[in-house]
């Protein structure tokens, strides 16, 4: 399967006119459609990381741009207004030490197929000790968001050419699961009296 | 055998609901077919060349006769009246419609069945020794860790979009009948010197464009660690796998690209934070699940039956069905029945709607309503008394289920080849079947003995080909179909990867290629050599010298046309 997407989908823009109440750009966050004030650069062809100019207002940025210009940011990250993103060939270690620092961090798919966030956002969550707002952006869609519930994400922002309503319904697709991951730490083995063979 | 409780029942109902909405939303369109490709895949459904496919989960193999009369009805009312077991121990329907596959789903719940990751790039049906619980020379039951491995790879969240698919196969026996070494992880159950149990861990093994056999990254891991250890190797493989090439993106490159060594250090490493924590197995669990593969209540009989031993003196078929269909049982008085899918005229592992219902109620009958189904296509009973063996040959033969020819030549490994599957650069059934008719004859296969015979129709080699004594494979050229030979490759604990001997050849030049290469043998064996020792011992020059040595009279018609 052809995995070389170059534009993320979420930069792509929705052809219908916004009606009012959707002029606000809306992500689902702990399981509920809410509107959302924080804006993903993407640096452009040209762009570089030390070189871009961050736009004002609440940002997440490229990992790389947070790499290179930390000292500049500083402040718009203690005012909590600052975010950084993971491709999905980054390391989450990247970030080891300084995950509080920020507001949000969320976790690209270039593809939905790509699986490589998954466990990015679980060591993010698992080992680097990040409680904040773990964000799924990009390649976003209903049938990848349990999985990617479980792992460790809160928000998604599903693909702009998707209805965000019916998106959420993908966060229910099942009520029980066998195995630990992030939002489980017990599998049903040791969490339920399970049945044996009947005496 | 196992049985669902209200968790597993649960979980299946909310993947059929799952998956009953995702084929709504792509039969109006809400999904592209490539956001649903994904989807399908991990509930079994392939697009082929002419129709979907459904490949359906058999757990290590093991199947109760109600489950197998599923198929049978499901063969019936959706598909041709035929099924195809598979080389990883599933069963395949080649002519189902997209809109009938939650209902299909939904009958297979109905006896603790399902379709989830037989397909895709997630953790696929975990397989076993067929003979698992009845071997003779087994150590330990693999069954056990086998369906706890298959409930925890089921739906897991971070792993169900790796780099490629990802196989895990279970021996416990000291003949390794489950091919671990070409597995992505191959686990043999062993005892340390403490006599605790665990498992010997092998990494990076696998068929298709690189065939590789698996490294042994540890040599004991106490059998509580099974699932962190696992999860850390899948999470190393998840992250750095490569995903920019499909033929160099199983686990199998990775190893070879960082080295064992350092493959393992990165494990290791991953593991100690996991080692001890919550997914670690408990003694209660694995009882639990242990409970359900304790022995059949078996009849104290003397080893040896003395109508067995009658009818023997008396029939030069049933002896010949004995030397090859029937295996020791670990417990006196019984045996180990093979069915053969092998006939010659049949596609290897296909097996009628009639024939399967037949089976079913031969396993009521005759072998505590349980059978199994082998790597090599074929099906198992696993518990028949020595005095009922005559019997259910009789009653096997009359289905066409009795050729007497497991092992030989013509117990082929074949792939549905290009009469189906949209992948294959040519066909193999029909390969298989010309081979199997120009060695019909029954004394010259048992002349020629063991042999491994394995045809695959593209390079994924579904069938085989590489670790097939003589391995075949379909290639294209220019358009025509032509087929590639290989020797000396071999599967179980002195596994190996064949060797090409040389320029492909065209469909109808095959049976005779074959022909040369068993005179070889005929001719330089020494006493008692199997045609794979021949091969290790000479090499391939004189198989190869002799097929090349005279031009092989081919039909007019290549490839695509030959046996159209």
């Amino acid at each position: 399967m052809p995995d070389a997407v170059t534009t993320p989908a979420a930069t792509t823009p929705t052809v219908t006119a916004p009606t009012p109440n959707q002029m606000q750009k809306q992500i689902i966050k702990n399981k509920a459609v809410v509107g959302d004030d924080w804006t993903v650069l993407r640096l452009a062809e040209g762009e570089s990381a030390d070189g871009v100019a961050i736009p004002v207002g609440k940002v997440i940025v490229p990992l790389t741009v947070w790499q290179a210009q930390a000292a500049a940011l500083q402040l718009r990250a203690a005012a909590g207004e600052l975010g950084v993103w993971f491709a999905s060939d980054e390391r989450p270690e990247a970030l080891t030490g300084e995950v509080a620092k920020f507001a949000v961090i969320a976790v690209d798919f270039p593809k939905f197929s790509d699986g490589r966030g998954y466990s990015i956002a679980y060591n993010l969550r698992a080992r680097l000790g990040y409680t904040g707002e773990l964000r799924a952006i990009g390649d976003v869609l209903r049938d990848q968001m349990f999985y990617m519930q479980r792992v460790g994400f809160d928000a998604f922002e599903p693909r702009a050419d998707r209805n965000i309503h019916d998106a959420l319904k993908g966060l229910s697709d099942f009520s029980e699961q066998y195995q630990t991951s992030w939002d489980q730490k017990s599998p049903l083995f040791r969490r339920v009296q399970r049945t044996g063979v009947a005496q | 055998m196992y049985q669902y409780d209200q968790y597993d029942h649960l979980i299946a109902k909310e993947r059929i609901a799952q998956y009953r909405d995702q084929v709504r939303r792509r039969l109006c369109n809400e999904l592209t077919e490539e956001e649903f490709l994904p989807l399908r895949l991990q509930n079994g459904l392939y697009m082929q060349r002419h129709a979907y496919m459904l490949r359906i989960a058999v757990p290590y193999g093991l199947l109760s006769s109600e489950q197998m009369r599923m198929f049978a009805y499901i063969a019936r009312t959706y598909d041709r009246g035929y099924g195809h077991f598979t080389t990883r121990q599933n069963i395949q329907f080649n002519w189902i419609d997209l809109e009938q596959t939650p209902d299909i789903l939904q009958h297979l719940a109905s006896v603790e069945m399902h379709a989830n990751q037989t397909s895709g790039n997630c953790i696929r049906n975990i397989t076993s020794d067929e003979f698992a619980g009845v071997a003779v020379d087994e150590i330990i039951d693999p069954r056990p860790y086998a369906e706890i491995l298959r409930q925890w790879s089921t739906f897991h969240p971070e792993f169900a979009y790796l780099p490629r698919k990802f196989k895990i196969a279970i021996n416990g026996a000291v003949e390794d009948r489950a091919a671990i070494a070409v597995h992505d992880i191959g686990l043999t159950v062993v005892h340390d010197a403490s006599g605790e149990v665990g498992f010997r861990v092998m990494v990076g093994g696998g068929m298709g464009r690189t065939p590789i056999l698996g490294s042994v990254i540890r040599e004991f891991l106490p059998w509580q660690h099974m699932m962190t250890y696992i999860e850390a190797i899948m999470r190393v493989y998840n992250q750095y796998g490569r995903r920019d090439n499909k033929y160099k993106a199983r686990i199998k490159i990775l190893l070879k690209a960082i080295g064992a060594e350092e493959f393992t250090r990165q494990v290791e490493q991953e593991w100690l934070d996991l080692k001890d924590s919550p997914s670690t197995l408990t003694v209660e669990e694995l009882n639990r699940v242990a409970g359900y593969f304790t022995p059949h209540a078996y009849e104290t009989l003397p080893a040896v039956d003395a109508s067995l031993e009658a009818h023997k003196a008396e029939n030069k078929a049933f002896t010949n069905w004995l030397k090859r269909n029937v295996k020791p049982h670990k417990v006196p008085g019984y045996a180990i029945v093979v069915l053969s899918l092998k006939k010659v005229g049949v596609a290897p592992g296909d097996a009628t709607a009639e024939q399967i219902d037949f089976v079913a109620d031969l396993a009521d009958r005759y072998s505590f309503g349980q059978l199994r189904v082998t790597h090599e296509q074929n099906l198992v009973l696993a518990d028949i008394k020595q005095s009922d063996l005559f019997a259910v040959w009789q009653e096997a033969k009359a289905h066409g289920l009795a050729t007497p020819n497991i092992g030989l030549i013509t117990d082929i490994i074949c792939c549905p080849g290009g009469d189906f599957c949209s992948l294959a650069n040519a066909k193999s059934i029909p390969i298989a079947q010309a081979i199997a008719e120009r060695f019909d004859d029954l004394d010259y296969q048992h002349d020629i003995g063991e042999m491994e015979l394995n045809i695959s129709g593209c390079i994924n080699a579904c069938g085989h080909h590489h670790v097939g004594n003589i391995g075949v494979l379909g290639v294209d050229k220019d358009g025509s179909e032509w087929y590639q030979v290989s020797i000396g490759g071999a599967q179980g604990n002195e596994s190996s990867v064949g060797k090409i001997i040389g320029p492909s050849f065209s469909a109808t030049q095959m049976p005779e290629v074959v022909e040369r290469i068993v005179q070889v043998y005929l001719r330089d064996r020494i006493e008692g050599e199997r045609f794979i020792d021949t091969t290790r011992r000479l090499g391939i020059a004189p198989f190869k010298d002799a097929v090349y040595a005279t031009p092989i009279k081919s039909e007019s018609l290549h490839g695509e046309d030959a046996y159209a």
